[in-house]
């Protein structure tokens, strides 16, 4: 079955503050190991196919770095 | 897929100077998408604060002027009285607005200016370091109240919203918070109920109360600064509409 | 051309400013000015499209006007000396935002609460800043209620023109005294309207700010000001020169003690002495070229204000030790007559003779 939804995290704006994860109820966002330009581990989609498109990352989320696709 | 989420227009592309986890940058953001849901951004004019929201400019895509610290609501309303036909907002955090800017706060509600308060309260001075605010919870550390808020050499943390409700110049006023999807999207709905009420009338102060996190200052993470705010602030400063007598319900 | 009318010194502001106008007042009560607060009141209200507002104190008064400069409008305050310290945060922040609005100040006696009599302990707080902050306001000071009248709608012009605040500054005796006047029809308003905020509208969301954090930036908002302040320092000055030509003393006064200097000077004159009044109408710029060039004749000079002597050290750096300089005053509230002043300037003329 197709995941139902996927998100995109622009990595600059991101300080690593983990909002999104908390309320992630698919367990579908970690830190990158990677570092942005600011030195932050940025929030990065782990795109496991259970992403429903809820928007609660990019409610949550404080620097509006998340954008929310729905299928 | 379909984009069903993204920054909305008048929030400048532009990444917040705030701490990480910082409340201030989400209330941004949902007074841009309030503003573009009702599409007043050619006609809104915001009043930034001193404080941490200081360039708040820099993020808001409509017309802002900086306020003295305190005198935001003395700004709009010189702006306001000169422009009635415009939306006019300040954003204030609490400090600004319940310590040295009270005069100005009470005496705008009590002439029943027509513009929106946005307050930010986070319990702490943000940007001169973590001082005791006139919000500060009983027993906080600060760096000014480095033994905890006493109530007796300190006084009490000031419930401003329940103060103003008390005057006949205040007509809604809610308290938010934005430390839960949940909470944020109750912001949002007051957010837009207080504009839309603005827009339709020519009186009354409409006031949004809004507990913001500060993880830096409270020195927590962001996630238990959500909680902290949840478990022990929202105890002194319990959430929920204090004064409504506007004839608006439940704006979407 | 309006006729001729008789009326107090603080209804001639307020007249004057809605004559040029002035459609937002905001004001708190403090005597000696609460007769313009209570003028605007009336007449503003009176007015299409006038606002007045009574602040729930002088800060607020003068920040609700930098919202009205900033929404577009002709916008005044006023306040006695007190008063006049809270609105310097105000001040110094419509400098800084390049804000045009005009300060009425009617001093009274100081410092602390003082009193409620005429003075001119203001003047440093008036001429050299006044709040924080390298910046200079243009300072009117009028001597009779017809100056008074046509200072007012001067003022809100050279504030539009230079997008700076204004003080006038007078004392409780021109505020409260009657005299008569005719006001005149000023010219329409003209300004650059780029800095009114009235919402972006169709272009680009503006903002007005007073925080430049880099410092770099700052500076050069410092020295943009202070171009500004050089250019109205060459073209704005304005002084009366009264009996100067044959004067061997020259008395160097403003407002209410320059009345009570003509006065004195009728006396002196009777008498034999060569006495004359060089009398600046803009505190700030000050005319120091102009008493430069007295100085070429003059080796005499006497300045006379209801201070210990502030404007003394604006003449004292104006003539750089060119000429011989007396000084009389009388502070806290005390209005001399032109007797007394008579009599000591002709004490000193002999003393210096001798």
């Amino acid at each position: 079955m197709a995941p139902k939804g996927k998100i995109e995290i622009d990595e600059e704006l991101c300080k690593e503050c983990g909002l999104c994860i908390t309320v992630c109820r698919t367990d579908n966002i970690a830190f990158s190991s990677r570092l942005n330009s600011s030195g932050f581990h940025p929030a990065s989609f782990k795109d496991n196919g259970k992403c429903t498109g809820c928007t609660l990352c990019a409610v949550m989320c404080p620097d509006g770095a998340i954008e929310v696709f729905r299928a | 897929m379909k984009k069903v989420y993204s920054r909305p227009k008048s929030l400048k592309p532009t990444k917040f100077h705030y701490c990480p986890g910082c409340g201030h940058s989400t209330v941004h953001r949902l007074i841009c998408e309030v503003i573009d849901e009702l599409s007043i951004a050619d006609r809104t004019i915001g009043v930034c604060p001193a404080g941490c929201a200081v360039i708040a400019y820099n993020y808001f895509d409509v017309d802002m002027i900086e306020a003295a610290h305190g005198r935001g609501c003395a700004v709009a309303t010189g702006i306001k009285r000169v422009l009635p036909d415009r939306v006019i907002f300040t954003y204030q955090g609490d400090g600004d607005l319940a310590a040295i800017g009270t005069a100005e706060t009470l005496h705008a509600a009590n002439r029943g200016e027509n513009f929106t308060i946005i307050f930010i309260n986070n319990a702490v001075y943000g940007m001169t370091g973590g001082q005791m605010a006139p919000t500060t919870l009983t027993g906080q550390f600060s760096t000014t109240t480095p033994f905890g808020r006493s109530e007796k050499l300190d006084g009490y943390p000031i419930r401003v919203s329940e103060l103003l409700a008390q005057l006949p110049g205040t007509v809604y006023i809610e308290r938010c918070a934005v430390n839960s999807p949940l909470n944020i999207n109750r912001t949002k709905k007051a957010l837009k109920k207080a504009f839309l009420y603005q827009m339709d009338n020519d009186f009354g102060l409409t006031m949004i109360e809004i507990l913001s996190q500060c993880p830096t200052n409270w020195k927590m993470s962001p996630p238990d600064a959500c909680r902290w705010m949840e478990e022990v602030m929202m105890k002194e400063y319990p959430l929920g509409i204090i004064k409504d007598v506007t004839a608006i319900k439940g704006a979407e | 051309m309006h006729k001729k009318v008789l009326m107090s010194g603080n209804h001639v502001i307020g007249e004057a400013a809605i004559l040029a106008g002035c459609r937002f007042y905001a004001g708190y009560p403090i005597t000696p000015q609460n007769e313009l607060a209570e003028y605007m009141a009336e007449h503003m209200r009176k007015t299409p499209g006038g606002i007045f507002i009574q602040a729930e104190s002088e800060i607020a008064a003068i920040n609700m006007v930098l919202g009205a400069a900033a929404a577009g409008a002709r916008a005044m305050t006023s306040s006695s000396s007190p008063g006049i310290s809270l609105k310097q945060e105000g001040i110094s922040f419509l400098a800084c935002d390049e804000l045009p609005a005009v300060i009425v100040n009617i001093m009274r006696g100081g410092p602390g609460l003082g009193n409620i009599a005429p003075s001119q302990g203001d003047y440093f707080q008036a001429t050299k800043g006044g709040g924080h902050g390298d910046y200079r306001t243009p300072v009117l000071a009028p001597a009779h209620i017809q100056e008074l009248a046509d200072l007012t709608m001067d003022a809100f012009d050279l504030a539009d023109r230079y997008r700076t605040p204004v003080v006038i500054l007078a004392d409780g005796m021109m505020g409260q005294m009657m005299e008569p006047v005719i006001f005149k029809t000023p010219p329409p308003r003209q300004y650059d309207e780029s800095y009114v905020l009235k919402g972006k509208e169709m272009g680009k969301s503006r903002f007005i700010r007073g925080l430049i954090l880099d410092a770099i930036r700052m500076e050069e908002h410092n020295w943009k000001l202070y171009r500004k302040y050089q250019v109205m320092a060459q073209k704005e000055v304005r002084y009366e020169a009264h009996l100067i030509e044959d004067a061997e003393i020259v008395i160097v006064a403003y407002g209410t003690a320059a009345r009570i200097a003509k006065g004195a000077i009728k006396r002196l004159r009777e008498e034999g002495y060569a006495v004359g009044l060089l009398r600046p109408i803009t505190l700030w710029p000050f005319p120091e070229k102009e008493l430069r060039e007295i100085a070429k004749k003059v080796n005499s000079f006497i300045v006379f204000e209801m201070s210990t002597g502030q404007m003394l050290e604006d003449v004292k750096l104006a003539l750089e030790g060119r000429a011989h300089i007396d000084f009389y005053g009388r502070p806290g509230g005390v209005i001399p007559t032109p007797a007394e002043l008579a009599k000591v300037i002709a004490y000193k003329a002999r003393r210096n003779e001798r």
